[in-house]
């Protein structure tokens, strides 16, 4: 494994938003999709998580907003082992974290503006301490003129900035996304990465799942690199 | 709506579940007919335990005297004189000498109109009436023909009743039997048509959950929705069920269908709590369906 300045051992990381410690994880009976992985996330960091399909890019990332369960090690976020978290207190912890689904999870009987809005309205807000902020937000991906669409009636490209939005819209601590800029255009891909660096500058701390090497290069963000469902890599995009 | 007509000032939160769906339709559909059927039985039960009551009641509430006349006395002569006598016991409302026809009428099937020829002795009937709340014994009966003399055998249809009783009892828990194993059935059903159409919104429920919401909010979500509708569903079936028993209570009238099965008007009030015991079992059907699809999405 190659490392630089820019790496996060697992026992090397004061208060990490997210810890792994040998983590090893398996679907079923299957062989483990996810071995031994161990790292640790400073709280405000950016962070690109890179391999090939069937890496494991996107089990790491549902061991973390607590759809999987991993089958061996540790896996800590905001300091709690998530194992341990007490069914009724895991919802309190997932809305701290937005996820961009690869397949978007758009609810498709609601308009794009009820999407985005979601995570204030499970959370308790009241609509109309929010909507500015909703509308400010489908503005800002590019979705102003589509506030009303259902989402079967948008192109991939506006699902997944819908899907975008809807994930950042509750200011979380962290951000997960698998794929965010499959389906946009560079101009657009772009955008998102501004508004991904934007959030990180207010303190959110980004992981990003991504095929998109040129995205990652031009990001300048660190990696972690997954070979075979093994960290291979974590430091500058640059150092592999 | 445009999107160039949407107005933010103006939004509300959407609803959170689709607002129809194909699959409701069925689970209406099959409510209704299971709160119908569950209806119809337990108006049954309730026709059966008021037939057993009236057909135990008819049997201990009479005796039949059977007059054996002695020396002069024609046979006639000696019943009217019981009657009399029977008439004055404590707990007897009405006694009355049946006529010699009415007798014969009573042993035709038995032997036949040729038998009965003019000179067979043919027993003298008295028919008591006695009083429902303090009805006179079959000793006190026998005392007071003795007392009179008259020879005469009671018979206080003891042996019909205790037979008749325990046929009603069997009925009337036979029926009452019929309509739990229906009502719980119907509960099974609206459970598991519930668990079904929650099954259905699975992908919505996920979304819900990834994006931080607790098991109690997801829950009502499902919880209100299925028990209206279950609920509009019992109200259908049982108001299905009411206009049956109706027509058949004025079709019936006292010498159709209603002795056979005897319903009142007041037994319709029994149908009142169906809709929302069908509204109730759907609700703990989708809060317990929810609460168990959340645990397995961990």
């Amino acid at each position: 494994m190659s490392t630089d300045a820019d790496t996060f051992p697992a026992d090397t990381v004061d208060a990490p938003v997210l810890r792994f410690a040998g983590v090893g994880m398996r679907y079923g009976r299957s062989p483990e999709v996810l071995k031994d992985i161990s790292f640790a996330l400073r709280p405000g960091s950016f962070h690109f998580l890179t391999g090939a399909s069937g890496a494991g890019k996107s089990s790491l990332l549902k061991l973390i907003y607590m759809a999987e369960q991993a089958s061996r090690g540790r896996v800590e976020l905001f300091g709690r082992d998530i194992n341990a978290i007490a069914p009724a207190d895991r919802p309190f912890l997932r809305r701290r974290i937005g996820v961009v689904f690869q397949e978007f999870r758009l609810l498709e009987h609601l308009s794009a503006f009820d999407n985005c809005a979601l995570p204030l309205r499970i959370a308790g807000g009241k609509p109309d301490h929010y909507r500015g902020d909703v509308a400010e937000l489908l503005g800002w991906v590019g979705l102003k003129a589509r506030m009303h669409a259902r989402p079967a009636t948008l192109s991939g490209g506006e699902k997944q900035r819908l899907a975008i939005a809807r994930a950042v819209v509750g200011r979380p601590d962290i951000l997960l996304a698998d794929e965010p800029t499959g389906n946009v255009d560079q101009g657009h891909a772009l955008r998102i990465l501004r508004l991904f660096v934007e959030l990180n500058r207010l303190g959110t701390t980004v992981l990003i799942a991504t095929h998109d090497e040129d995205l990652v290069a031009r990001s300048g963000q660190p990696v972690l690199h997954l070979e075979g469902g093994r960290l291979m890599q974590y430091g500058r995009s640059g150092s592999r | 709506m445009s999107d160039a007509a949407f107005d933010v000032q103006r939004w509300r939160p959407g609803p959170l579940l689709p607002r129809r769906d194909a699959r409701d339709g069925a689970l209406v559909f099959v409510v209704a007919v299971l709160c119908f059927l569950a209806c119809l039985t337990a108006l049954g039960s309730l026709a059966a335990d008021r037939a057993s009551r009236g057909w135990s009641s008819q049997l201990s509430d009479s005796a039949t005297v059977v007059i054996q006349p002695r020396g002069a006395e024609s046979p006639d002569a000696a019943a009217a004189r019981a009657a009399e006598v029977l008439a004055g016991v404590k707990g007897v409302t009405e006694a009355r000498a049946l006529e010699k026809e009415k007798a014969e009428a009573l042993l035709e099937p038995w032997l036949g109109r040729e038998a009965l020829l003019d000179d067979l002795p043919i027993p003298r009937l008295v028919a008591v009436e006695l009083d429902p709340k303090g009805p006179a014994s079959a000793e006190s009966l026998d005392k007071a023909l003795k007392a009179a003399g008259v020879q005469a055998t009671v018979d206080d249809h003891s042996v019909w009743i205790a037979d008749i009783k325990r046929a009603a009892s069997m009925t009337r828990w036979f029926a009452l039997g019929v309509c739990l194993l229906i009502i719980t059935a119907a509960a099974a059903v609206i459970g598991f048509a519930t668990r079904a159409g929650l099954a259905a919104h699975r992908d919505v429920i996920e979304v819900l959950h990834l994006s931080g919401a607790e098991t109690g909010f997801v829950a009502r979500l499902f919880q209100t929705r299925f028990a209206t509708a279950a609920g509009l569903a019992g109200l259908f079936g049982a108001g299905t069920a009411a206009a049956i028993a109706a027509l058949v209570r004025l079709a019936g009238g006292g010498q159709g269908l209603t002795p056979v099965l005897p319903l009142a008007w007041i037994d319709l009030l029994a149908l009142l709590p169906a809709p929302l015991m069908a509204a109730l079992t759907a609700a703990i059907a989708a809060r317990l369906s929810a609460a168990a699809i959340l645990r397995e999405m961990g």
